[in-house]
Order: C-alpha cells, then sequence, then structure tokens
C-alpha cells in the first residue's frame, strides 16, 4: 500500500509486440471501470491466478469487482497470472505485476484477492504474490504490504495455503467485501497510508463473520492425522461458518459483465439463475457447500439477459447455475429469452443451458435454444452401471442416456461427450468397463441417424473433496487409475466411433494431495513453486516429480495425504471451518453410499436437516413446488409426492438385477 | 453466390493506440458484436452453425496500427449509411474508429483480389538515423534483394525487390527513425517486419508500424477502397500520437 500510485504501463508496452497474445495485458474491456485513483479510497485487486483467457470469465471475480466499484470508499481492479513468456520479460526489467485496468503494480493496493477454483493453480498463486514484490510467507509481509487474501471453492479448505494468505472468506463474497472494505476504511488515513499494525488490522477482520484468518490459529499434529486446531486466544473464534446470501434477487450481478477484446473460455453472456445444488451427488462439493438452493426471479433473469446482450452485442448466453434444468419453469423462460432475442432483431441468439439433464426434454430444449451455433451436446452420466450411479447418489437410468442419445443424434448432432469418473468408492472392473458399454451402445444408437455418428467419452479420475460424503474415502492411486484408463482404452478401441479422453492421472494425485492436505503443505507448494512448478494445470508445464520430491523432502507421505481412508472420529484438517453441513450428516451420507442408499433432492421433499438451511435459519428460493418434467435427471421417480427419506433403492445383492429392471419397482418406500 | 437482394457495404477503420495489441481474428469478433449492437441487418449464412457474413480485406499484424482498414458486410436491407460511422464507433472499444462507409456496386471484386499495395510508416530502432538512410539508399539501389524466409516449416529464398514500390526515410522519431514504404501485395508480398530485416543493418528492431493507406490499381490508376474521411482536422493527428 502507497500513497503514491504508479503505472508500469510505459515499461510494459514496449514488451507486448514480443510475448504471445498481447491483448490480454491491455484491459479495455467493454465493461471494465476505470475508476478515479483516490489513495483515500480503499483499494482492490482481484486476481486469478491463471491466465487471463481462463481467469476472465471468473463471474466470482467479476461481481466483487462491481460491488466494491459502486462503493463510494472503494475501487477495485483485475489482474491474472502473465503468461511466462512475458513473466520472464518482467522479472529481467523488474516490472511487478499489474492491474489491467491502470497498469498499478498489484503491491500498491490494500488487497490482493485471489480467486482460488483448482488446487493445481495454488503455485500460480504463490508466483502472482512473488511477482507483485510481496513476500510470498504472511509472516515475513511488512506493515505497509498488501493484504493477500481469497475465496473460492478451494478455501473451504485453505490449509495448504495458510502460510500465504493473511486472510480467507468463506462462501457467498456479496456482503463479506462490503464488511471487509469498511473495516479496512477504518484504518486507513486520507493520504492512503495505514492507521494500524497488520495484526491490528487482521484481528479487525477475524470478527467478521466468515473470514478466517490463517495465522491466529495453530495446529498439532498426530502422525500423520490433525490432533487438534485451535484459536491463539479466547477473542478469536473457534469455527469460522460460511456465508449465505439469502436472496439472489437482492444480488443482480454482474450488471455489466465485462466483454473482452480476445477470446476467452466461456465467451459469451453469463447470467447465473440459480446458486447451490440439492441433487446431493456425493462426489460434488459445489452441490454440498452451495446450499441451499436460491432462485432468481424468472424476471430478474430475461431482464439481465436483455440487458447484456444489448450492451454486449454477444449473441449467445448461457444460464449458469449446477444444474439449470431444474430451474423452475425452465422451458417457458428460455422460450421467453428467445422470443425477446428474435424481437430485438439482431440475428439468431442461442441459449445454452451448461448442465443439460440426461433426457430427451433436455435434449428438445437444446435443439430448440441453439439457433445461432449448435455446440456440443454433453452429458454426465457420471459412472458406468446403476450400482455406482446409485452410490454416487447420481440416478440416472440407462435408457434415460439412450433416450437423450437418440434425441440428439435424430436432431442432427453428430457427436455427443459424455463426462465419467474414474477411482469412486467401491468401484469394481465391472463398474469401469460399464462406461466402454455405455459409449459402445451410445454409438450404435447414433449410427442408426448418421453413419459418422461418434461419441467422446471423458473420463476423470475422482479426486475426494472436503465437506462431501466422500470426504473420509481414500483416492485411487494414480497406478490404479491408469490402469482403469487402460481397461477402458482396450475395451473401446475396436469400436469405431468412440473416442476416450482422460485426464492425467498424475495430476489427480497431485490435487488429491492439496484437496484434503494440511498445513504442512505450505513448504511443500513453496519449493514447487521455487523449482518452477507454475501453471500446472497446463499439461505442458505439469511435473509430478516436482511435487513428489518436495514430499519426499519434507518427510510427508502421498500414502497418508492421498490415498488414506480417514476414520469417523479423526480431526480433519478443515474442521475448525463449517460449509453448513452438519459433520454427521456427512457421515451418515457416507455410510448410506456404502450401503447404497439413494437420497432424495430435498428442493421438493422433506428436509433432511443436512444443516445448510436449518443452521442459517435460511431457506431454498424455490418459484415452483413441483419437480421439473421428466422427474429427478430423468429416473422416472415419482419426487412430487414427498416420500419419507432416505429412499431405500435396492439392496446391494441385487445390483445385478437393477442394471435391466424397471426403476419403478425398485424404488421402494 | 451474391443474392440480388442483399446489400453490400464497405467499411473503412481506423485501428490504433492499445488495441493494436488485439488479432486480427479478434478484431473480427469485435465487430460481430459491434453490428449487432446497432441492430445492423447482416445477412447469416445458412447451415448448422449460421455465422453473419463478414469479409476482412489483408490481416493487419498484431502490434501494428492502421488509418486504412477495411471491412466487408452483406446485409439483408438498406441501412442508414449516414449514420453509421459514428454509431460504429460507438459500439466499437477505443481505438477501432469507423472512418467511412460505402454500398458497393454489384459485382465490386472482393478486398483481398482488390489491394495490390499498401502505404506504411515503419518506425526502425537500434541504428543512427545515418545508418537507416544509407541502407534505404543501399536498398534501392539494389537490383535484387534476397530474403530467406521459412514459412510452414519451409524454408525457402525469395527476391523481394520487386515489392517495394516505394521508400523513403521520413523523418527521426522519438526513439529511431521513420520509414515510409509501399510493399506489394500481390504475388510475392513483404510485410514490413521482412523490410526491416532486408535493410541488413544488425540490430534493427521495428518499433511503431502503422499502415497508411491500401491501394488499389484498376488500369493503372491507383485508388482506395474506400474514400479517406475529410481531411484531418487535428483530431486525427491526436490519435496517432495517442496509446
Amino acid at each position: 500500500m502507497s500513497s503514491v500510485v504508479s503505472t508500469v504501463w510505459p515499461r510494459l508496452e514496449p514488451l507486448l509486440p514480443r510475448v504471445q497474445k498481447p491483448a490480454r495485458y491491455i484491459g479495455c474491456e467493454d465493461g471494465a471501470r476505470s475508476k478515479p485513483v483516490d489513495p483515500s479510497l480503499v483499494s482492490w485487486c482481484f486476481t486469478y491466478p491463471d491466465t487471463y483467457e481462463v481467469g476472465l470469465p471468473n463471474q466470482g471475480l467479476q461481481i466483487l469487482y462491481e460491488i466494491v466499484n459502486e462503493r463510494p470508499d472503494a475501487r477495485a481492479d483485475r489482474a491474472y497470472a502473465p503468461w511466462t513468456d512475458l513473466e520472464e520479460l518482467m522479472r529481467s526489467q523488474g516490472i511487478p505485476l499489474f492491474s489491467v485496468e491502470h497498469h498499478t503494480p498489484a503491491n500498491e493496493f490494500d488487497v490482493l484477492a485471489f480467486n482460488v477454483s483448482a488446487e493445481l493453480t495454488y503455485t500460480n498463486l504463490l508466483n502472482c504474490v512473488d511477482l507483485a514484490g510481496i513476500p510470498v510467507r504472511s509472516a515475513d509481509r511488512a506493515e505497509q504490504d498488501a493484504l493477500v487474501m481469497a475465496g473460492g471453492h478451494c478455501t473451504y479448505n485453505p490449509e495448504p495455503l495458510a502460510d500465504f494468505l493473511d486472510a480467507i472468506v468463506l462462501g457467498d463474497g456479496e456482503e463479506v467485501v462490503g464488511e471487509i472494505t469498511a473495516v479496512l476504511a477504518r484504518f486507513k488515513r486520507p493520504d492512503g497510508s495505514r492507521d494500524g499494525s497488520r495484526r491490528e488490522i487482521l484481528r479487525a477482520l477475524a470478527r467478521i463473520e466468515s473470514v478466517y484468518i490463517p495465522s491466529l490459529y495453530t495446529v498439532h499434529y498426530d502422525g500423520p492425522v490433525v490432533a487438534s486446531i485451535d484459536p491463539i486466544d479466547d477473542q478469536i473464534p473457534p469455527l469460522i461458518a460460511k456465508r449465505t446470501i439469502a436472496d439472489l434477487a437482492e444480488w443482480p450481478y454482474p450488471k455489466q459483465q465485462l466483454a473482452p477484446l480476445t477470446e476467452v473460455v466461456h465467451d459469451r453472456l453469463n447470467v447465473e439463475v440459480f446458486r447451490g445444488c440439492t441433487r446431493g451427488c456425493r462426489f460434488c462439493q459445489a452441490g454440498m457447500i452451495t446450499r441451499p438452493v436460491r432462485e432468481r426471479p424468472a424476471d430478474q433473469v430475461r431482464t439481465m439477459v436483455a440487458d447484456g446482450l444489448r450492451r454486449t452485442g454477444y449473441d449467445e448466453v448461457t444460464l449458469t447455475s449446477l444444474s439449470t434444468a431444474d430451474f423452475s419453469n425452465v422451458e417457458d423462460v428460455v422460450t421467453d429469452l428467445m422470443d425477446d432475442g428474435e424481437q430485438a432483431g439482431c440475428g439468431p441468439l442461442s441459449v445454452s443451458l451448461p448442465s443439460l439433464r440426461v433426457d430427451a426434454f433436455g435434449v428438445g430444449i437444446a435443439a430448440q435454444l441453439q439457433r445461432a451455433k449448435r455446440g456440443g451436446l454433453t452429458f454426465a452420466p457420471e459412472a458406468g452401471t446403476w450400482r455406482m450411479r446409485r452410490i454416487i447418489n447420481k440416478l440416472i437410468r440407462e435408457e434415460d442416456l439412450y433416450e437423450a442419445v437418440d434425441a440428439a443424434f435424430s436432431q442432427g448432432w453428430k457427436r455427443v461427450k459424455l463426462y465419467f469418473l474414474i477411482g469412486l468408492p467401491s468401484e469394481t472392473d465391472e463398474d469401469t468397463l460399464g462406461i466402454a458399454e455405455l459409449a459402445r451402445n451410445c454409438v450404435a444408437i447414433g449410427k442408426r441417424h448418421n453413419n459418422r455418428a461418434g461419441v467422446t467419452a471423458s473420463i476423470g479420475g475422482f479426486v475426494p473433496k472436503p465437506f462431501t460424503p466422500f470426504q473420509w474415502f481414500g483416492q485411487n492411486t494414480s497406478e490404479e487409475l491408469q490402469r482403469k484408463i487402460n481397461l477402458l482404452r482396450d475395451a473401446t478401441n475396436k469400436t469405431r466411433g468412440v473416442q476416450l479422453k482422460w485426464h492425467d492421472p498424475k495430476a489427480s494425485l497431485v490435487e488429491g494431495i492439496a484437496s484434503r492436505g494440511d498445513r504442512r503443505l505450505g513448504p511443500v507448494l513453496e519449493q514447487v513453486w521455487r523449482n518452477g512448478g507454475v501453471f500446472q494445470e497446463w499439461s505442458e508445464h505439469f511435473d509430478l516429480r516436482l511435487w513428489l520430491d518436495a514430499m519426499d523432502d519434507h518427510g510427508l507421505r502421498v500414502e497418508d495425504y492421498v490415498y488414506r481412508h480417514r476414520t469417523e472420529h479423526e480431526v480433519l484438517p478443515w474442521d475448525h471451518l463449517w460449509a453448513g453441513l452438519h459433520k454427521d450428516f456427512l457421515w451418515q451420507d457416507w455410510q448410506d453410499a456404502l450401503e447404497e442408499v439413494g437420497l432424495e433432492d430435498c428442493r421438493w421433499t422433506p428436509c433432511y436437516d443436512c444443516g445448510a438451511c436449518t443452521g442459517y435459519g435460511v431457506e431454498h428460493v424455490v418459484a415452483s413446488a413441483t419437480p421439473p418434467a421428466g422427474g429427478s435427471q430423468g429416473t422416472g421417480q415419482d419426487l412430487g409426492t414427498g416420500a419419507a427419506v432416505p429412499v431405500l433403492l435396492i439392496s446391494k445383492s441385487d445390483a445385478l438385477v437393477a442394471a435391466s429392471a424397471p426403476v419403478e419397482s425398485m424404488v421402494s418406500r | 453466390m451474391t443474392r440480388p437482394d442483399r446489400v453490400h457495404i464497405r467499411i473503412r477503420f481506423r485501428k490504433a493506440g492499445k488495441i493494436r495489441f488485439v488479432s486480427h481474428r479478434d478484431v473480427a469478433r469485435l465487430f460481430e458484436r459491434a453490428l449487432r449492437k446497432v441492430r445492423l441487418p447482416v445477412a447469416y449464412s445458412e447451415g448448422f452453425s449460421p455465422r453473419p457474413k463478414l469479409s476482412f480485406g489483408l490481416a493487419l499484424s498484431v502490434a501494428h496500427e492502421s488509418d486504412a482498414e477495411y471491412l466487408d458486410v452483406e446485409l439483408i436491407s438498406e441501412p442508414d449509411i449516414e449514420s453509421l460511422p459514428a454509431a460504429l464507433s460507438d459500439a466499437l472499444p477505443d481505438g477501432l474508429d469507423v472512418t467511412a462507409v460505402m454500398v458497393l456496386e454489384p459485382g465490386t471484386v472482393s478486398l483481398q483480389q482488390a489491394i495490390t499495395s499498401c502505404m506504411w510508416r515503419i518506425e526502425v530502432l537500434g541504428a543512427p538515423p545515418d545508418t537507416v538512410s544509407a541502407a534505404v539508399a543501399d536498398a534501392l539501389s539494389a537490383s535484387e534483394l534476397w530474403l530467406e524466409r521459412v514459412r510452414k516449416g519451409k524454408s525457402s529464398t525469395v527476391d523481394v525487390r520487386p515489392t517495394i514500390l516505394e521508400l523513403s526515410v521520413g523523418g527521426p522519431t522519438d526513439h529511431g527513425t521513420q520509414l515510409i514504404a509501399e510493399l506489394a501485395t500481390e504475388s510475392t508480398s513483404l510485410r514490413p517486419s521482412e523490410l526491416v530485416v532486408v535493410l541488413g543493418i544488425a540490430g534493427l528492431t521495428e518499433g511503431r508500424v502503422r499502415r497508411t493507406h491500401q491501394w488499389t490499381t484498376v488500369d493503372g490508376v491507383r485508388s482506395e477502397p474506400v474514400s479517406p474521411p475529410n481531411p484531418s482536422t487535428g483530431h486525427e493527428q491526436e490519435l496517432l500520437r495517442a496509446s
């Protein structure tokens, strides 16, 4: 933090002709705010620790960027990790990490705030802090250095990053960002300098609900396990609970989504239609930690889409959520959007739903919606057998998938993509090979319509995540994941039309280290970064050796962090944090999974008290009291009647029968 | 190919300042968005993935500026040409400015085919002005100038002297020397960065580069695809300096 705000632009500009895709570094996006640089304002630099193309579309950062810039006492810029070619030039010429609006050095802001959405970006976060000229370790920072903060899904277990972050926010950021700003404003003199020590400021921030200051806690270990996590004194809360905004309608952000000058991922208008998901897929951290379901009113969705299209000139809008086909009356809403688009008269409009439901209804909507361009069609059955899908609580029948695929090929799609996970709890080779069979059957269906019909099966290795029922499960070894991939490759390489893609099991291993790791991983991250391990999400930069060496050098075993099953009563590294879910609920759901017992979507059925609503005095905000047409993910289950929960499906011994039996007979109440 | 009920317009625009770092392909995407923002009745291709019917002229390299870029657009009805330059400039990011728009006569040849040469202002850095002047004189008096090119992994040696139609020293800049060059674009063409190489001065690098004209030659008469905007009012000079 400094009262003199400068710009690196004159030094940066001559370097840009020498680097790849220089448009990433100039800002100037439609929707960018260029608030006057007034040193008396609390200044935020919202940073995504990966490239501009990946980071710019991040909706979380865009929301906070607008909220801060709307405040009279604050301003915000954005920064992204420069690609390695520019970084090398910047380091050789002493140019620090900069914001894209004013090209202000990142350490001249009060806060350098990261969105952390993926474990493999952790070393990039360290690199950004270092490139900003800020000591990477929180403990080494000087009074005037920017406060380094983080939020995002990975911060539900921020412990591997604890040494490097001054403050962490859990949950929805819309309210908290303002509360943090107000506290920082109290500690700011009109000339921009700080009135108060770093320690005082962090203690003041610790009093804000959902703000976690890792340096105010000590952790004790007992071998591989955490023994205890304690606040350093009784002024500090022993448990930090996530923040939940009760009503999405009060937060119609981003109001002016950034439309970049250069192509980025998700390069279209994005409108969030609801937050939270109660489908209850047991592998899915996003679904667990973002509860309850809070829908945006349909009218507001319509207004946000119309305004956004008019302002940006995009011809494509994605209605984002974890399962958009579940949005109340989704069919009416999207039909209205299409009509609005036609009336605006600026060419064909595409509306896409990122998570298509696996049934013909979903495909029908998709065909109707994608008038401007036909994107790919992706379905996520997630597992190859009905047994496995019950264990993960993703209750899609094979018939639903086949109907969906048939509908897709008959309506002109030539290729569909199927997402699967391998390495799920209790998975057998039969379950794994079920993926190949589903893919083959889908191709056979496609060939009825088009001889060149193809299916891409995309295989990811399952990485257990904190605050899910599977947080106790020991991840498959990378060798085991590779063996399963090989099984699938052998099972599909003779079938023309099946294309197999897979996530590198070595990358899953590193994700596993960080996902459920504790603070002892801090030195590991630092060593990997110091040895050049940045952009680990990029296969050309990923290097497992760096990670394994660093684990070895610090006396830590992959076995303990990744492959070990956790026990019921052990302290988990994130036990001092709370995502709104009772630990005993999660444990019960884990036991139910092993018993192959399913759990209904509580949006339309009685509450089973996971904690997300009851703990916060909030409720689901859902416009329709009945589930969408087609039932639960197209399972045909009658969810409208409000059955007793949990629903007992069938016992393990009947598993083989189940795969072919009509689903109604499997549901016993 | 061409439908009689369709209207074709040609847009002339300028690209200057920070936005010079945006690629040709990205400029195309920015125009697609801007055309939708001003609700121009753009024609779309048929088929599975309809695309707006836009056709650009010669690509401009990333980091180069231009006073004379062109874009043809097919429309399903006649637009209001008068208001279009201002409306499009407003809808485009800073640094992209539409300076003129005209309706094309049926049968007008495409931009790619029409352009025969381009005028450039090329700043060169890293050598004293005298050295640059001498190298320019040498190049002009040479009967052959051989350039080694690697394109698509294949190396070839080309005589590029015939592509240099005009070359002169325009004077000093803040950091180097400005060259004024007219370079051919037909059959054998020469890029500004390649011109800097064939001057044969060790350590000579390219500074700011700006395309000032694109020329078409019909029956030996040189002209621009769309007449330039009204003579400079000083505003243009400002834009030239803006970065």
